[in-house]
């Protein structure tokens, strides 16, 4: 069994991205069973600065095609060298964050090599399937997050999916291997670069939700973004994280990169408020794996109660200036 | 000229769940879903029909579904595209999006001398975002994926602004390419009324039979025909398509198993409004949160 993991980088800061080190600990647990190895491959001008901890996390390999010309994306030259190590490596399962990064190449790379790819998935587990043998189950949201789907490629090598960050933390304990590195042999063809970057200005305000243990979240029943204020003191009173469903994104009462939910971040927090959320399918496929879910809601009948641990029945306007009071006192 | 396809698709609108659709055991009854146009795929049909608003420009939207999906190519004639084309046929059914984009790339190929595809960022029923690439890599384009701006319109090369999730990218790309579009390129405009009266009886040939049929003459199809009111429909044979990679056949992916998402009733906690009693909350909370954020 052999998992090639696409490794990347986060360009603000050079350093690997959070779900390549999740991917390297994953491809790692799904091949150890077999003996088998978890070979990382990456494409770029220079390699990520804190490679080792990839190595730590459990990747065997990485294999690399480093040119100046390659500091951002250009799609067919990635895909050309990526198919290439494929080629070269004959893996069984190929792994892509589903970032935005790895949606662009991973479907490129299915096309091109006429294999198929899932897209977006959130467990992965490899078990027998019939006479084929060991195969990997892909389990993701589908149907705007009503229906869970596990997707198989039965016949079809490699196997390939994208990954959604932050679904697959690896322990506290890692493998800890040595680091080892190899540069990959391709020529270089001029004509795999078409678009040209005119300027790259680095967004500064991706939140971390899986950095912070408690959210406090609004959503249409705050009514106002005046009134949203009252999300971000209590976020702050709990010294948390302000997110927002997607409905307070829309009416305006929060910026886009707070959004939680189906298309936005997926969180699993110790604590998770939601206030004036009705708790629609969508917005509980990015939190209801939350540890204790407390809700605050004017509507006893909202679905997000049915999930919820904590719950009060009232006006948040009126509830959360007594919360932040008795948070002060206590 | 530039010659620009948009991709479309007719999706359950599965953003606006109501009542109706929910089963008595808390999951969605995916028949009882009504269908909308594909919310991006709508900012794509808008950004052609700006690019054409700003160059020369012919805007041709194909759609791959069952016959009802005509229903959005009526919307598009709407909105102002140049020519509909339908892809449906029986042996499409079970397509992952291997086997979609396949079919896609070959109409686009028999189309022929193509400078512009536009997808939708992705389909609100499936939410891969990988017909629009796996087009692109089949048909031999460049491509750039999550725009959320076109800036500059020029005949030889577009400015577009990419969401690169950790930057955003602005990319001069010139033709041909396809682009997927995010909902944050632009406002899809109204249907046009003047549109909307030429188009209203627009359909398939078969669906025109039943209105057209025999009660009227030959006259009324030559009318039809000359208002660009028959919408065509290709099939596997028009392509002629290799059927091992259409439909189930083509398709690699399998779905294994299928959980509908329930309600489940957790052991709900509910606390009045009552000061004391939401105090008794804060002091339960402070103590169990207390520690984690340390």
């Amino acid at each position: 069994m052999k998992i090639i993991v696409f490794i990347e980088k986060d360009p603000r800061t050079g350093a690997l991205r959070d779900v390549s080190i999740e991917l390297a600990y994953k491809a790692y647990s799904l091949v150890k069973p077999f003996q088998g190895e978890a070979v990382g491959v990456f494409v770029g001008d220079e390699l990520p600065e804190d490679c080792e901890k990839a190595f730590q996390f459990g990747l065997h390999r990485l294999v690399y095609y480093l040119n100046a010309k390659l500091a951002h994306l250009h799609s067919i030259a990635y895909k050309n060298i990526i198919q290439a190590m494929i080629e070269a490596e004959t893996p069984d399962i190929v792994l892509f964050g589903a970032t935005h990064t790895g949606r662009d190449l991973a479907p490129l790379l299915a096309s091109a090599l006429k294999t198929g790819l899932t897209a977006d998935c959130t467990q992965l587990h490899i078990d027998e399937y019939k006479s084929r043998g060991p195969i990997l189950y892909q389990v993701r949201p589908a149907f705007g997050g009503n229906i869970l789907a596990t997707i198989i490629t039965p016949e079809q090598r490699p196997m390939m999916a994208t990954v959604r960050e932050g679904v697959m933390l690896p322990p506290e304990t890692k493998p800890q291997h040595p680091i080892r590195t190899e540069p990959f042999a391709l020529r270089f063809q001029e004509q795999w670069i078409i678009n040209e970057f005119l300027s790259v200005a680095p967004k500064l305000t991706k939140i971390n939700f899986n950095r912070t243990h408690i959210i406090v979240a609004g959503g249409a029943g705050v009514g106002s973004r005046a009134n949203f204020r009252l999300i971000n003191q209590l976020a702050d009173a709990f010294g948390g994280e302000v997110g927002a469903s997607r409905a307070a994104v829309d009416f305006g009462f929060a910026p886009k990169e707070r959004q939680i939910g189906q298309t936005g971040a997926v969180v699993r927090p110790k604590l998770y408020i939601a206030c004036g959320i009705s708790g629609s399918i969508q917005h509980r496929a990015g939190m209801d794996e939350s540890q204790k879910i407390m809700a605050i809601n004017s509507d006893p009948q909202a679905p997000i109660f049915s999930i919820a641990h904590l719950g009060i029945v009232g006006d948040l306007k009126e509830i959360i200036p007594v919360l932040l009071q008795y948070l002060k006192e206590a | 000229m530039k010659k620009i396809i948009v991709l479309a698709k007719q999706v359950p609108d599965t953003a606006n769940i109501t009542g109706q659709a929910m089963k008595a055991d808390g999951t969605v009854n995916r028949a009882a879903l009504p269908t909308v146009f594909n919310p991006d795929d709508l900012n794509a049909m808008e950004t052609a029909l700006r690019i054409k608003d700003a160059i020369r420009a012919e805007v041709i939207v194909i759609t791959m579904g069952p016959p009802a999906a005509v229903a959005i190519l009526k919307d598009a004639l709407y909105m102002g595209a140049d020519r509909v084309i339908l892809i449906s046929d029986r042996k499409f059914a079970g397509a992952d999006t291997l086997a979609t984009s396949y079919v896609l790339a070959e109409a686009i190929k028999k189309i022929g001398a193509v400078d512009l595809v536009l997808a939708g960022r992705q389909a609100i029923d499936g939410d891969t975002a990988q017909v629009g690439p796996q087009v692109a890599e089949k048909i031999g384009f460049n491509q750039v994926t999550y725009i959320t701006d076109i800036e500059t319109i020029t005949e030889d090369y577009l400015v577009v602004a990419r969401d690169g999730e950790l930057q955003t990218e602005r990319i001069k790309t010139p033709f041909p390419v396809l682009l997927t579009i995010t909902d944050e390129t632009n406002t899809p405009r109204y249907p046009n009324c003047l549109n909307m009266l030429k188009y209203f009886r627009a359909g398939t040939a078969s669906q025109l039979e039943a209105t057209l049929g025999d009660i009227t003459g030959d006259n009324d199809w030559e009318t039809a025909r000359a208002h660009n009111q028959v919408i065509p429909v290709w099939k596997a044979e028009d392509l002629g398509l290799d059927l091992n990679r259409c439909g189930i056949k083509g398709s690699p992916t399998r779905v294994h198993k299928i959980e509908n998402i329930t309600l489940t009733g957790g052991d709900l906690e509910l606390y009045n409004t009552d000061p004391m009693a939401i105090k008794q909350l804060v002091l339960d909370l402070r103590k169990d949160y207390a520690e984690v954020n340390e």
